[in-house]
C-alpha cells in the first residue's frame, strides 16, 4: 500500500492519532476539572511554615509510601470520614518555577494514608518522636529514620524543643535531641492534613463495597464482641505502646493506671473522648481527642476500655456498652 | 492459612458462589468423561460390527509389510499360526450412573444443600471415572483381539496360497528387510569440500562441554566501524546505568527489611526510589534500545545513517539527564512526586532534545532508504520517538496541571511512558532480531501492522486505571478499564505473530544463546500484560492495589520483557559489531540468574501482596499489613541480589564481546559478496 510505503503519511498519521487520543483522555479531562473544581469554603489557606513542611515532604519522597487519598471504598473509612472529593485538592497549584504541582495523592501504601492524620494523630511530641526514629513508638515500623532533621545539643536554648529519646536510639551520642525548624515545619504540615468537611447541601459521596455486617444464623442472638485489642492497636498503640507502658517522658503507662482501673468509668471516657492535659507537668504530652477525631462509636470505647481494664496485669472491674452509651451522651451534651 | 480463610470470602465453607463453582466444577467432569465414555462405546460397537469376514486378498501386501524379519522366518519355516498371546479380557460389569444433578432451586442457594450434592457427586465422579477407565481398557482389548482374529486369516489365506507364490512373496519381503546401503551410497567416493563458505561451527575435538554447547555466533558482513563504535558507546552506557540502577535498587530493597541501615539523608528511601526507578527507565532501558535502535533502523533502510554525530550528541545529552536527575533526587530536589516524573523539567528537556535529535536522525535515514517499504521495526521506533516526545510535552507543560489536572495527567503519562515508549520500541527491535536470529522471516506483517493500531487505540486511554476509585471522574476510570481489556487484542496478536515465526523451529532454540532471553521477553510478554488487564478492574483493584503487587507487575513488565528483549538482541549485535564472542557459559549464567531472580522477587511479592490487600478489605490495624510483608520482603531481596548478580555478569560479558579475546569463529569466512541480505529478506514479498 502506498500510504505504508510513505513515511511521511505514515508517521503523521501514527502521531495524530495518538495526539487526538490523547486530547480526549487527557488535556480535555485536565483542563475541565482545573476550570470546574474550586477549594472547598472551609479549606484553611496553608501558612508559611506549613507549606516549607509540605516541601520537606515532597523532597524527602514521602509520598512513595503514604498516599494522600480516601477512595470511595468501604476499606478506606479508617482514612477519613468520607472519600476525597475533586474539590480537596483544588488549592494545590505548581509549586514555583522548577516544580511541577505535587497532589500527592500517591499510589502504594507502604505506609499508612494521611489525608487526615492531623486529626487521627494531632500530638507534635509523638511526631517528633517518630520522625526521630519511627522505631521507637512503632517497633515493626520500616519507615526512615530522619535524625537529620534533629540536632543533638548538651543543653537546650530557651524555646528550643526537645524531643525525649530513649538511650538504645542515640547511637551513643550525650545530650539533647533539639528538633530542627525543618523538623518542626513537617510536623506542622503532618497536623494541617484534616478532611474539610463539604458544605452542607453538596451530596456527600458514599462508600462503596460495604463490609458484609455478620449475619449470623440466628438473628437477636447478642453482636459478636469488637476485637478491643485491634482497635487498640489501631488508635492508641503508637503513644500507650503494645506493652500499655507508654514510653518514659513521653507518653503516660496505662498498665496500673490510676485512671484505668479506676472502677468508675467516668473520666477514662471523658480522656478518650475529648483527651487530657492533667498530666503534662509530669513531663507527658497532651493527648488528642481520640474518641471524637477518630469517630468512634459507644461499643468501640467499651471495647477498647475493657481490653485496655485487663490487659498487661490490669485487673480492673470491666465495663458494659450501656453505661458508657449514657456516660458518653451526657458528656457529649455536657459540653 | 488462617488468613486465605477468613479473608477469601470466595473459597469459604459458606459462600454460595464458591461452592456453586465447585459444583458446576464436579458436573463439568462428570459431563466431560460422560463424553468420553460415549465416544469410546461407539468405538466398540463399530469393532464388534467389523464383518467376520474372510480374508481379503486386497490387503495381502498391507499385511506382509507390517511383518518383521524373525515373524517372516517362522512364517517361512513352518507357515503355520503365529504365536497368539490372549490377554486377559477384563469383563466390565458397568451399570451406567444417572445424571445427579438436581434441579435448580431456591435450595441450591443454601450452602449446606451445595455441600451435600458436592459429596454425593464426588462418589459418582469416581464411579464415572473407573467406569470410564474400564470401558477403555474393554475397547483395546477388542481391539487387540480384531487384530490377532486378522492375523489368523492372513495365516489361513498364505496356508490356501500355492506353496510357491506363497514362499516368493515371503522371501521378497525378507530380503528387502535385510537391505543395507552402502556405507557411501549418498556421499560418493569424492572428497567433501565446501567451496562457498556454507559451513560454520565446525569443531572435530570437541571436549566433554560443562554445559551444552551452543551456536557459535558468525562472522557477518563488516558494520560501518564509526557507527559500530556509537551503537557500542550507548550498549556500555546503557549497562552502567542498569548497574548503578540496580545496585541502587537492591540496597532500597534491603531498606524494607533493615530501615536504620543508614541515617544519610541523600540515601533515604524517599530520594533513593526515584533514583533506581528513573535510573533503569532513562539510563538503561532507553540508551539500550536507543542503541539497538541505531543499528537496526540503517540495516531495514539499507543505507547508513544520517548522522553519526548527532547519535553522539544525543548519547551525550541523555547521560547528562540521568546524571543531573538522579542528583537532583538525591539532594531533595525532585518536580512533586509523581512517578518516572520526577526529573525537573531542566533535566527532563535534556533528554528529550536527545530524543529530538534520534527520531530526526531516524526519520532522515528512513527517507534516504533505498528499500520500497517501511519494515515494521521503523513503524515502532519512530512512532515510539513521536510518541515519548508528546508524552513528556504533555506532563510537563503547565497549563493543565492545577489540583486534579495534575494527577489525570500522571496516570497518563507514567503508563504511555511504560507503553508507548517502552514496550513500543522494544516491539520493534523484536521485529526485528527475532526472525534474523531464526534466519526466517517473521510469520505475519499483517498481524504487526494489527498490533500496532491496536496498541495505540487502547494503550493511550488506560493511563488512569492507577487511580481506580480516586476523586478523578468516574467515566475516564471505566475507560481506561475498558481500554486495559482492550490490550488484549494487540497482546495477543504480538505474541501470536512472535510464537508463530519460531514454528518449525523450536530445536533452534536448544542450540542458540539469544533465542532462550527472547522466549522468555516472549512469554512475559503475554503473562506480563495480561496481568495488567487484570489488575485494572474494579474487582481486583479492591485487593492489590496501592500493595506491593503494582511493584512484582512493573518488574515481571519492565525485567522479565524489556530486559530480556534488550539482552537477547544485545547478545546477538555486539558479535556483529566487534567480531568478538562472550563465553556461553557466563551468558548462561546471567540467564538463569535473572529469571530465577525475577521468580524469587515477583511471586513471593504478589502473594504476600494478595495476603495484604485482603488483610486491608478486614479492616484488621495498618500495621498488622507491615508485619505480615515482612518474609516476603526478604525474599524480594534475595532475589534481587540474585537479579543483581546477573548484571555484574552481564557487564563481564559485554566486556568479553568488547575488550575480550575469543575472536569468531576462525574456521568460517565470511560472504562478503552481498552486503546487507537482511532488509529485503525479512521482508515477505506479499503485504
Amino acid at each position: 500500500m502506498e500510504f505504508f510505503d510513505n513515511h511521511k503519511k505514515l508517521f503523521t498519521a501514527a502521531f495524530l492519532f495518538f495526539l487526538s487520543l490523547s486530547l480526549f483522555v487527557v488535556i480535555f479531562p485536565a483542563f475541565d476539572i482545573q476550570k470546574n473544581t474550586a477549594p472547598l469554603p472551609g479549606a484553611t489557606t496553608l501558612n508559611a511554615d506549613v507549606e516549607q513542611g509540605r516541601r520537606l515532604f515532597i523532597a524527602n519522597g514521602c509520598v512513595a509510601c503514604h498516599t494522600q487519598q480516601v477512595r470511595n471504598i468501604d476499606m478506606d473509612k479508617k482514612w477519613g470520614s468520607r472519600p476525597s472529593v475533586a474539590a480537596d485538592y483544588a488549592r494545590v497549584r505548581r509549586t514555583d518555577l522548577f516544580r511541577n504541582t505535587a497532589t500527592l495523592m500517591g499510589t502504594e501504601r507502604t505506609g499508612p494514608d494521611l489525608t487526615n492524620i492531623g486529626s487521627r494523630q494531632p500530638v507534635e511530641s509523638w511526631h517528633l518522636v517518630h520522625l526521630f526514629n519511627p522505631r521507637i513508638v512503632v517497633k515493626e515500623s520500616i519507615m526512615p529514620a530522619y535524625p537529620w532533621l534533629f540536632e543533638i545539643k548538651d543543653s537546650a536554648a530557651k524555646g528550643e524543643i526537645t524531643v525525649s529519646v530513649p538511650a538504645e536510639f542515640m547511637e551513643g551520642a550525650q545530650g539533647k535531641v533539639v528538633a530542627t525548624k525543618e523538623a518542626l515545619q513537617l510536623v506542622a504540615y503532618l497536623q494541617s492534613l484534616k478532611q474539610t468537611e463539604l458544605p452542607s447541601g453538596r451530596p456527600v459521596p458514599t462508600f462503596l463495597y460495604p463490609a458484609k455486617t455478620a449475619n449470623t444464623a440466628s438473628p437477636g442472638s447478642a453482636k459478636p464482641s469488637l476485637d478491643g485489642a485491634a482497635l487498640y492497636a489501631t488508635n492508641c498503640q503508637s503513644c500507650h505502646q503494645p506493652n500499655g507502658e507508654g514510653l518514659k517522658g513521653a507518653f503516660p503507662p496505662l498498665k496500673g493506671s490510676k485512671v484505668v482501673l479506676d472502677d468508675n468509668p467516668e473520666l477514662m471516657v471523658d480522656i478518650i473522648l475529648n483527651g487530657y492535659t492533667g498530666r503534662v507537668s509530669e513531663g507527658y504530652g497532651p493527648m488528642p481527642a481520640v474518641g471524637t477525631n477518630n469517630n468512634l462509636t459507644a461499643e468501640e470505647i467499651t471495647a477498647i476500655m475493657n481490653h485496655e481494664k485487663s490487659s498487661w496485669g490490669n485487673d480492673a472491674k470491666k465495663v458494659d456498652l450501656a453505661a458508657i452509651d449514657k456516660l458518653i451522651n451526657s458528656i457529649k451534651s455536657k459540653k | 492459612m488462617k488468613l486465605l480463610n477468613t479473608g477469601s470470602v470466595f473459597f469459604s465453607l459458606h459462600s454460595v458462589p464458591g461452592l456453586a463453582f465447585i459444583l458446576l466444577a464436579l458436573l463439568f467432569i462428570i459431563l466431560l468423561i460422560v463424553f468420553y465414555l460415549y465416544g469410546k462405546t461407539q468405538q466398540l460397537e463399530s469393532l464388534s460390527r467389523t464383518r467376520k469376514k474372510n480374508f481379503d486378498p486386497k490387503r495381502f501386501e498391507e499385511y506382509l509389510s507390517s511383518l518383521d524379519g524373525e515373524q517372516l522366518d517362522t512364517l517361512l519355516k513352518s507357515h503355520k499360526h503365529l504365536p497368539v498371546i490372549l490377554l486377559l479380557l477384563l469383563s466390565p460389569t458397568i451399570t451406567f450412573a444417572q445424571d445427579a444433578a438436581p434441579k435448580a432451586s431456591s435450595m441450591l442457594t443454601q450452602p449446606g444443600i451445595i455441600i451435600l450434592i458436592i459429596l454425593v457427586l464426588i462418589p459418582v465422579l469416581a464411579a464415572v471415572a473407573f467406569m470410564a477407565v474400564k470401558v477403555a481398557r474393554m475397547v483395546s482389548a477388542s481391539r487387540r483381539k480384531q487384530t490377532l482374529s486378522d492375523s489368523s486369516a492372513f495365516d489361513h489365506y498364505l496356508d490356501s496360497l500355492p506353496e510357491p507364490d506363497a514362499e516368493a512373496a515371503l522371501t521378497r519381503r525378507q530380503q528387502a528387510l535385510q537391505y543395507r546401503p552402502k556405507p557411501n551410497a549418498l556421499s560418493g567416493d569424492l572428497q567433501a569440500q565446501d567451496d562457498t563458505g556454507l559451513l560454520h561451527n565446525i569443531d572435530s575435538e570437541a571436549a566433554l562441554p560443562v554445559v551444552a554447547a551452543k551456536k557459535r555466533a558468525t562472522r557477518r558482513p563488516p558494520v560501518d566501524p564509526q557507527l559500530a563504535k556509537l551503537v557500542t558507546a550507548y550498549l556500555l552506557c546503557a549497562a552502567f546505568w542498569l548497574l548503578f540502577g540496580t545496585t541502587v535498587g537492591e540496597y532500597v530493597g534491603i531498606k524494607f527489611v533493615s530501615p536504620d541501615v543508614d541515617h544519610l539523608s541523600w540515601l533515604s528511601f524517599g530520594r533513593l526510589r526515584p533514583v533506581h526507578t528513573n535510573a533503569v527507565f532513562w539510563g538503561w532501558a532507553s540508551l539500550g534500545m536507543l542503541g539497538l535502535g541505531y543499528y537496526i533502523v540503517p540495516r531495514i533502510s539499507n543505507i547508513s545513517l544520517y548522522s553519526i554525530k548527532r547519535g553522539w550528541q544525543s548519547l551525550i545529552l541523555i547521560n547528562a539527564a540521568v546524571i543531573l536527575g538522579s542528583l537532583c533526587l538525591m539532594a531533595g530536589i525532585n518536580n512533586g512526586g509523581g512517578e518516572y516524573r520526577e526529573y525537573i523539567w531542566p533535566v527532563m528537556s535534556l533528554f528529550a532534545l536527545g530524543l529530538i535529535f534520534t527520531l530526526h536522525n531516524f526519520i532522515k535515514t528512513i527517507a534516504r532508504r533505498t528499500t520500497k517499504e517501511i519494515y515494521i521495526s521503523s513503524w515502532y521506533i519512530v512512532s515510539a520517538l513521536i510518541f515519548v516526545l508528546t508524552i513528556v510535552c504533555i506532563a510537563y507543560l503547565p497549563w493543565w496541571q492545577q489540583g486534579l489536572g495534575e494527577t489525570i495527567v500522571q496516570g497518563y503519562y507514567m503508563h504511555q511512558g511504560v507503553g508507548m515508549w517502552f514496550m513500543l520500541f522494544t516491539l520493534g527491535i523484536v521485529y526485528y532480531f527475532l526472525p534474523q536470529q531464526l534466519n526466517k522471516p517473521i510469520y505475519s506483517y499483517s498481524l504487526g501492522i494489527l498490533a500496532f493500531w491496536s496498541q495505540i487505540l487502547f494503550y493511550t486511554v488506560i493511563g488512569t486505571h492507577h487511580f481506580v476509585f480516586s476523586s478523578i471522574p468516574w467515566w475516564l476510570q471505566t475507560v481506561a478499564i475498558i481500554g486495559s481489556m482492550g490490550m488484549i487484542i494487540p497482546v495477543t496478536a504480538g505474541t501470536t505473530n512472535f510464537l508463530m515465526t519460531i514454528r518449525g523451529s523450536w530445536h533452534s532454540i536448544g542450540s542458540s544463546y539469544t533465542l532462550p532471553f527472547f522466549i522468555t521477553g516472549i512469554i512475559f510478554y503475554f503473562t506480563g500484560s495480561m496481568q495488567g488487564t487484570a489488575e485494572a478492574f474494579r474487582a481486583t483493584n479492591l485487593v492489590w492495589h496501592f500493595t506491593d503487587f503494582t511493584v512484582a507487575h512493573s518488574h515481571l513488565t519492565m525485567y522479565g520483557i524489556i530486559s530480556f528483549f534488550l539482552w537477547a538482541s544485545i547478545y546477538a549485535v555486539l558479535p556483529r559489531l566487534t567480531g568478538k564472542e562472550a563465553p556461553q557459559s557466563t551468558i548462561g549464567a546471567h540467564f538463569w540468574l535473572a529469571l530465577i531472580g525475577l521468580l524469587f522477587y515477583t511471586v513471593p511479592l504478589m502473594y504476600g501482596s494478595t495476603l495484604k490487600g485482603l488483610l486491608w478489605i478486614q479492616g484488621k490495624p495498618f500495621i498488622e499489613s507491615v508485619v505480615l510483608m515482612a518474609p516476603y520482603w526478604l525474599w524480594r531481596a534475595i532475589g534481587g541480589s540474585l537479579m543483581w548478580f546477573a548484571h555484574l555478569v552481564f557487564c563481564y560479558n559485554l566486556y568479553r564481546m568488547i575488550e575480550g579475546s575469543g575472536v569468531l569463529s576462525k574456521k568460517s569466512q565470511p560472504i562478503a559478496a552481498n552486503p546487507a541480505p537482511e532488509a529485503s529478506a525479512l521482508i515477505p514479498q506479499t503485504i
